[in-house]
């Protein structure tokens, strides 16, 4: 028995196997597909939002004025500050990134090793960020009423500014008194033990009506986006009437199914993409941990090369991506 | 992969960088720049840039034909524009330098570009055109939203 393998008779022939005709490891190439269609479920996610924002397209919330905060200076209306250090920060840790791959090419393993530890703590801090925007947005400042047909009414009142008339947002804890009230919360030791109820509002409509009849400079802002691109105010007597017709519940902040800055959907999807955006980070910062300490006790030094490095770092530079795009489309357009 | 070589050229080679690092450092700078200018743009918000840059062609199939043509510049605030435009440079050079696509082969390039770039093209026009009938359907089909 000379051989016991069968030749094909196409060795070293286009067909006999072994090629790279794309020049890239399989790894790679795999890593680059993964990102396509991870690429395509996120726009997905974006052309949704696009559509149902068509869809109200003169009743969108304005994102300037939903996400003006800022930690540590509480009661400050610094529209986008927040998030263009958000998405600083996750450039700056794809720039970190880059430099540990090309660490990785010239066999520096201590570099490498540094390189990784500041991407990982890029992405903690903006996960950790992105945490902080949700509870500040479910949190919700100035409270509004929800009408019976979906909409939201804002409160506010017109204020001197440096000599220019704003209208800036009154929270209806300001003016509002809750009245005392029979109705207590149900809950399953005093009422049907398989039913739940949520916490009962802090207002009643009633309350925020008497409130609002009180304090003749509030007046209501709808949902309804004018030809200025700000949303309607109200005149004092249209704004009673509104409330004492329509007004259903109080709302305070966002969750799935009320926003008390317009459209539920526009919470919706905030939660949905920067939800499933925070979560690739997440995963992110998970494999660039175990792939930190691959590097530490010394797996790819042996291995002679660090491959494994450049594609986590394709995924981690995917993120970034994404966020470029979501940061234009949610916070910017 | 101690041979791997990089391509230092960015803008047509108009700047080429001495090495990858240099060069890595400098996408930082323009990532920067582009994303400082997109937030003043959107804190100060210019008012000549807060409506469209062309009004509508008015008249038969041709001013049609234009207004789909140009629809960029008709139905989309100049300043909404510019934001697209720039994260989509923002995009480009993320993936060319960082993911470096600018060093793989023309075939892998096109392979992963061309399929997004068509897919997600295709996606954005079918919903966009459907929520923008579905917004006339609220406004003019006797539907009572304020209330």
């Amino acid at each position: 028995m000379n051989s016991t393998v069968v030749s094909t008779g196409t060795e070293g022939k286009t067909w006999g196997g072994g090629n790279q005709p794309l020049k890239a490891s399989y790894g790679k190439m795999m890593m680059w597909f993964f990102i396509v269609s991870d690429a395509l479920t996120f726009s997905g996610f974006l052309a949704a939002y696009g559509f149902s924002r068509f869809k109200f397209i003169d009743y969108w919330p304005i994102a300037d004025e939903v996400f003006t905060h800022v930690p540590f200076l509480h009661g400050q209306e610094l529209p986008m500050i927040y998030v263009a250090f958000m998405t600083f920060v996750l450039i700056m840790s794809s720039v970190t990134m880059v430099l540990a791959v090309d660490a990785g090419h010239q066999m520096k393993k201590n570099k490498v090793i540094w390189y990784m530890f500041f991407t990982i703590i890029g992405g903690i801090i903006f996960v950790g960020s992105q945490a902080w925007e949700w509870a500040t947005f479910i949190q919700g400042d100035y409270g509004a009423v929800q009408t019976k047909g979906g909409n939201i009414l804002q409160f506010g009142a017109y204020k001197t500014i440096d000599g220019e008339t704003v209208f800036k947002r009154v929270p209806v804890e300001e003016f509002a008194v809750a009245a005392h009230t029979e109705r207590t919360q149900h809950q399953n030791k005093n009422g049907l033990w398989f039913v739940d109820e949520g916490a009962l509002p802090a207002f009643s409509v009633e309350d925020i009506y008497h409130g609002l009849e009180a304090h003749p400079n509030i007046l209501i802002r709808t949902q309804t986006i004018n030809e200025e691109g700000e949303k309607t105010v109200l005149s004092r007597a249209e704004s009673l009437s509104q409330l004492k017709t329509n007004g259903k519940r109080y709302v305070k902040g966002a969750n799935l199914e009320v926003n008390e800055y317009g459209a539920p959907l526009f919470a919706d999807f905030f939660f949905f993409i920067t939800g499933f955006h925070g979560f690739h980070v997440l995963s992110g910062v998970v494999i660039n941990i175990i792939i930190f300490f691959n590097v530490i006790i010394g797996t790819y030094e042996r291995r002679k090369n660090y491959e494994m490095v450049e594609k986590v770092g394709l995924y981690w530079h995917f993120v970034d991506l994404v966020w470029v795009f979501v940061f234009t489309f949610f916070y910017l357009v | 992969m101690a041979d791997h070589a990089h391509q230092l050229e960015i803008f047509r080679g108009l700047i080429k960088f001495k090495s990858n690092t240099q060069k890595i450092w400098g996408v930082l700078l323009l990532l920067t720049i582009v994303t400082a200018v997109e937030v003043v743009l959107g804190i100060y918000k210019p008012e000549i840039l807060m409506s469209p840059s062309m009004t509508p062609f008015e008249g038969g199939l041709g001013a049609t034909l234009l207004n789909i043509i140009f629809s960029a510049f008709i139905y989309t605030k100049s300043l909404n524009l510019i934001f697209i435009v720039l994260t989509i440079i923002k995009a480009y050079y993320i993936t060319w330098d960082f993911m470096h696509m600018r060093d793989e082969t023309k075939s892998l390039r096109r392979l992963v570009v061309w399929t997004a770039v068509f897919l997600i093209s295709y996606l954005i026009f079918i919903l966009l055109q459907e929520g923008g009938y579905i917004e006339s359907v609220y406004t003019n089909g006797f539907i009572k939203r304020d209330f």
